[in-house]
């Protein structure tokens, strides 16, 4: 028997969990003498409240579907992908080296190539620890984090001693060719005849991410190869029991997985930079952890959830621009929200089982 | 209704009893696990408390020991009402638990776990001591040996099990629970822990046996006690009562306990093994020169105490050999080469060889315990082509496939969507059997097909093994239950130590005869002492 129906187990929870996050992040800023009924108006209404906001949310979200996809599709092999952050720090590379090597007439046919790029190194980098766990079993959340640090330090090299422009000052590569620009969101409500979104960065990308959706959902849903990766998720002696190759599994979701975390730079390094800065990632790799969690390991969640954290983070910028909550408590609220809907989301759904239960129990008796 | 006493309504005895439980009633949100359950325990007796799986016993027994709060009801310990908060205060009033699963921490000695929460003060050191006469003591006056030094992880399945009846009384229990205790031990290991249950009833204290095996409630109980349903059926005197009576009372409709079934009329061989070796990560020689053949239309049960190699054995069988494991020797299927080591050696490839396999633990191995019914309908052979063609999975195909079988099989409740592990027990394993017989595998690997399974599903299950034997099919069964084993097996091998100690035929073969080479000795050859072991009846 279901502890609890599904529309509480994947709207009601995460609801109430926002919820107390909201209500802490109201008492944190009472306790430093502002308003929290302002400070979420400001929010509202700076990420939601014109095509403008909406313009980053989506653009933030866009990242975070990427990120939020590759947790979960490894977390489905019961793979704890923590290196989103490195093997979307390598994508960008790739865009780049694809955007900077290949002369890409059109942005048409320069996505694919730069998706191509982004998915293989996002990928490569993740197959290191996949291999070392498949066949050594070291355990991959040690080596996903060390391999973010790893990406960090070879992306700083490779930018200030090999991409950097002669002359400049910039730990950046040049600008990629104008050719290979992805159409903005708002170019594309011009060219259908009204304004939106003016001078905001979402892109293309975002449809990219909507399709990246429903193929995740295809896959592990839907196709034997989904089902493998759930099965050896479930259960492994069960996996071996019936003929799934964990090295084979193992290998490939985390493949796909840091394929998925490198294709976000397709919306932050060449749909928004046009160039590959240094830190291009900003810790989306990690907010896709809070948002797989909060999305239940579905796609339609991971969508949801990783719009809830677009607009904390548009939200949350606007904070720091139009009021005098400073900018570090904004990270505060976030964390809030990440610990409340990811770490601690057993607080909130264990209660409630049990008054469902109860409640189950009354009606029964 | 049963003759023999019904507790409810009995007036009191003199002799307040040992435990008294008025109308314990425990519900688990909507699953009344105990209802209104009376049960009167004298003192200095072997109680049994027999019910099939989910019939509430644990949970009973956990009221008593305190893990759980009941609804309503009232404890009485010694004619004194007691509300048992916690373990403490039943190990206070001199209730003592022996678990199925040993709760001993296995790199401690014999005697830092006896001490293990009852430690006199901050130094160890007193209280060990203290510890080691006590626990002399008790062995000179039960025949509880065991070498105080020892570390647990070292000790046999038997010798723990002694380790934790040890703990029990170093704790002064006057009541002693033990939950299924027999289930991993020899029948020669049973004996002994019968024998010493019986020296500890003549001292006095009184027992408390959970079980599910009728032969041990006849064998050693003075009063037994019958669950259904989460309630309290019927309490009778053992001497009374017979084993088809109390079958009939645990299920509630007659049942039978024996399996039909014609002589076997074996064919051309399907399954052969010669010198089949395996020695384990860790250096330890599991398997050490099997030497089997099974033939068409016949059942070959394999009797042994569990981790005798006959994991290993049905592992390599199945293609999943332990990791990091060496493993020499031939197997042939239908003629056919079977590889033991490589890649070829998978269980995808075993089953495409026409080898189906019923593992030994369903629930870790054969289900996914939170895939839909469906699902596991088709788990393993998900690369059939009727499942769908291509990348992507037919679901509605595997859906009416899974639909069909479940109900050839009177899965209950016949719902395909419900996940695994809300089915109980016996319908779980249900799943797991129609899922290898409709495959119609020219083999079929069983391991432990009734653990856990309540008599009704038991019976079903049973029939279809023979159902397919009957088809000319070739069956290896492997059982610690001896029951099981004679019942069905045409012939009988038994295993000890990763060899087959010898081969018998069920008509020939007694359970003392099976035992001795279940504890590795080849009665045979060295005929046993007179009186060691007492046949079961």
């Amino acid at each position: 028997m279901e502890k609890m129906p599904k529309w509480a187990d994947v709207l009601l929870t995460p609801l109430i969990s926002l919820v107390l996050a909201m209500g802490i992040s109201a008492l944190v800023i009472l306790a430093i003498g502002e308003s929290p009924v302002e400070a979420l108006a400001t929010m509202i209404d700076g990420a939601l409240g014109s095509s403008y906001g909406w313009g980053f949310t989506l653009y933030y979200a866009t990242n975070f579907i990427f990120t939020g996809l590759a947790v979960m599709v490894a977390y489905h092999a019961s793979l704890f992908n923590i290196g989103g952050e490195g093997q979307a720090a390598m994508g960008g590379l790739g865009v780049a080296l694809v955007l900077l090597s290949l002369p890409l007439p059109h942005w048409a046919l320069a996505l694919p190539a730069a998706m191509i790029g982004a998915a293989a190194f996002g990928a490569a980098w993740a197959l290191i620890p996949a291999w070392l766990q498949a066949r050594r079993g070291s355990h991959i959340v040690i080596t996903t984090i060390m391999f973010n640090f790893i990406a960090a330090a070879a992306l700083n090299y490779i930018l200030v001693n090999l991409l950097r422009p002669v002359g400049s000052m910039d730990p950046a590569s040049g600008r990629f060719p104008e050719t290979t620009q992805l159409p903005k969101l708002s170019d594309m409500a011009l060219s259908l005849g009204f304004e939106w979104g003016r001078n905001t960065p979402v892109n293309v990308s975002f449809f990219v991410a909507v399709i990246a959706c429903v193929l995740v959902w295809l896959l592990i849903w839907r196709s034997r190869l989904g089902f493998e990766i759930r099965a050896f998720g479930k259960s492994e002696p069960a996996a071996l029991y019936a003929g799934i190759n964990p090295v084979r599994i193992t290998v490939i979701a985390m493949l796909m997985s840091g394929g998925l975390a490198g294709l976000m730079a397709i919306n932050s390094v060449m749909g928004e930079a046009e160039r590959l800065v240094l830190n291009a990632v900003e810790g989306a790799g990690f907010i896709g952890i809070a948002v797989a969690l909060m999305g239940r390991n579905h796609p339609l969640g991971v969508f949801l959830a990783a719009l809830l954290f677009g607009f904390l983070y548009q939200g949350g910028g606007e904070l720091a621009l139009w009021t005098s909550i400073p900018r570090e408590l904004i990270i505060v609220i976030q964390a809030l929200v990440i610990l409340f809907t990811g770490a601690l989301d057993n607080m909130v759904r264990v209660p409630l089982e049990r008054i469902f239960m109860a409640m189950r129990g009354r009606r029964k008796a | 209704m049963t003759p023999g006493a019904q507790t409810r309504g009995r007036p009191a005895t003199a002799a307040p009893a040992a435990i008294e439980l008025r109308g314990i009633s425990k519900a688990f949100g909507p699953v009344q696990a105990n209802r209104d359950i009376d049960l009167r325990v004298e003192k200095g007796t072997i109680h049994g408390i027999i019910g099939e799986n989910g019939a509430g016993k644990s949970t009973l027994m956990s009221i008593l020991y305190g893990f759980y709060k009941p609804d309503a009801g009232e404890i009485l310990v010694g004619g004194r009402p007691l509300t048992i908060a916690d373990s403490q205060t039943a190990i206070r009033a001199g209730i003592g638990m022996v678990f199925q699963h040993f709760k001993l921490v296995q790199n401690f000695t014999v005697l830092e776990n006896i001490i293990l929460g009852a430690e006199d003060g901050r130094l160890l050191r007193p209280s060990l001591s203290k510890a080691r006469g006590v626990l002399g003591q008790l062995a000179r006056d039960y025949e509880l040996n065991v070498d105080p030094d020892e570390t647990v992880e070292d000790l046999s399945v038997g010798h723990q099990q002694r380790v934790e009846i040890l703990k029990a009384l170093y704790r002064q229990a006057d009541i002693l629970i033990l939950d299924e205790p027999t289930g991993v031990l020899t029948p020669a290991e049973a004996d002994h822990l019968f024998r010493i249950l019986e020296g500890l009833r003549a001292e006095g204290k009184t027992i408390i046996l959970i079980t599910h095996k009728l032969r041990e409630i006849m064998e050693i109980t003075d009063t037994v006690s019958v669950m259904r349903r989460g309630e309290m059926v019927a309490s009778v005197s053992t001497a009374e009562t017979s084993p088809e009576q109390l079958a009939e009372l645990m299920v509630g409709r007659k049942v039978l306990l024996n399996v039909q079934k014609a002589p076997a009329r074996p064919g051309r061989p399907i399954l052969e093994v010669r010198g089949l070796r395996m020695v384990d990560g860790d250096g330890v020689e599991r398997l050490r020169g099997i030497d089997l053949d099974i033939r068409a239309g016949e059942i070959l049960g394999i009797a042994g105490v569990s981790g005798n190699g006959q994991t290993q054995l049905l592992e390599i069988l199945g293609g999943y050999p332990e990791k990091g494991s060496a493993i020499s020797g031939a197997i042939r299927m239908n003629g056919a080469p079977v590889p033991v080591a490589g890649a070829a050696c998978n269980a995808a490839e075993r089953r495409r060889q026409g080898i189906g396999h019923i593992p030994e633990d369903r629930q870790v191995e054969g289900l996914i315990m939170d895939f839909a019914a469906w699902e596991n309908v088709a788990f393993g052979y998900h690369d059939a082509p009727e499942y769908g063609r291509g990348l992507l999975m037919d679901r509605d195909a595997i859906r009416r496939d899974a639909e069909a079988k479940i109900k050839r099989f009177d899965v209950r409740p016949p719902t395909c969507d419900l996940a695994a592990r809300n089915f109980s027990g016996g319908n779980q394993q249900k799943i797991v059997v129609a899922r290898e017989i409709e495959r119609n595998p020219d083999l079929l690997l069983i391991g432990q097909p009734t653990r856990g399974v309540d008599i009704g599903a038991i019976e079903f299950i049973h029939r279809r093994i023979v159902e397919l034997r009957d088809a000319g099919k070739a069956i290896l069964l492997v059982s610690v239950e001896l029951d099981e084993i004679l019942s069905l097996s045409d012939r009988i091998a038994v295993m000890f130590d990763g060899r087959i100690m010898g081969e018998r035929l069920p008509g020939d073969a007694t359970t003392g005869d099976l035992g001795l080479l279940m504890a590795g000795v080849d009665a045979a050859a060295n005929p046993p002492t007179q009186g060691l072991f007492r046949e079961s009846r």
